[in-house]
């Protein structure tokens, strides 16, 4: 299955094996692992990230990563792709979404690997509590970012509106 | 007309359910109305028509106001997606 919404954690060395075994027209792998930061928004204390927890919407995050992926395959000529988000409690240092596109060559790599994250970062439901020095007491609602709308239109041409 | 509802994140925290099932009014045909008649219950519910971001999904998938509503549809209702 090329997308998975899971709890567990995942192995990237592993995914990448499994995309290219006996796949030999694969000339180039372009990979993204996002990671949980210790240091959010904010100052000193008070940017402190002790743990943060990811809420999703069980049944539209699998669509809604299955639609990314098919809109990257339309785009760009791959030979795989695969997409894996964690949900739940993850602490500083650990994976929570993995990207990996593969192609011929490496341009089509790259731009799909991109693209698919910046559409995931406004597309796809999850939501990220995180909590501070306080713990689950003060934890707080993140806030989507400008600058990922942003990052998703520049995606858009003449071709796909 | 019945259909499901679904409310996430921060919205799910302010109304203090994450869902319901129930019978809408006829008249009650689109997301932008039933963000009204939600709205219409007072206190933490005028979010629904308060919140500029608010987004709607319709079975899954994500729409606009104007989205029509048929019976048994699941429509939910969140802030803006902070995943990756």
């Amino acid at each position: 299955m090329s997308v998975s919404v899971q709890r567990e954690a995942f192995d990237v060395g592993a995914e990448i094996a499994a995309l290219t075994r006996d796949n030999h027209g694969i000339g180039a792998v372009a990979s993204f692992v996002g990671l949980v930061r210790d240091m959010n928004a904010g100052h000193g204390v008070d940017a402190m990230v002790s743990a943060m927890t990811l809420e999703h919407y069980p049944g539209m995050t699998e669509s809604a990563l299955q639609e990314i992926v098919a809109e990257a395959r339309s785009r760009w000529d791959l030979l795989g792709t695969r997409v894996v988000h964690r949900y739940g409690r993850l602490e500083p240092g650990e994976a929570i979404v993995l990207v990996i596109a593969a192609a011929s060559h490496r341009g089509e790599a790259f731009a799909a690997c991109e693209f698919i994250m910046d559409y995931l970062k406004t597309r796809a439901p999850f939501w990220k509590k995180e909590e501070g020095a306080g713990g689950t007491e003060c934890a707080r609602w993140v806030d989507a970012r400008e600058s990922d709308e942003t990052a998703a239109v520049r995606w858009k041409n003449s071709n796909h509106p | 007309m019945t259909i499901k509802l679904l409310y996430f994140a921060k919205l799910r925290e302010a109304l203090g359910t994450g869902g319901e099932e129930i019978a809408l009014p006829a008249g009650v045909a689109d997301v932008a109305a039933l963000r009204k008649h939600l709205a219409a219950r007072g206190d933490a519910w005028q979010e629904l028509t308060r919140s500029q971001s608010l987004r709607a999904a319709l079975n899954q998938r994500m729409v606009g106001p104007e989205a029509a509503i048929a019976d048994g549809d699941e429509v939910a209702f969140f802030p803006p997606v902070t995943g990756g």
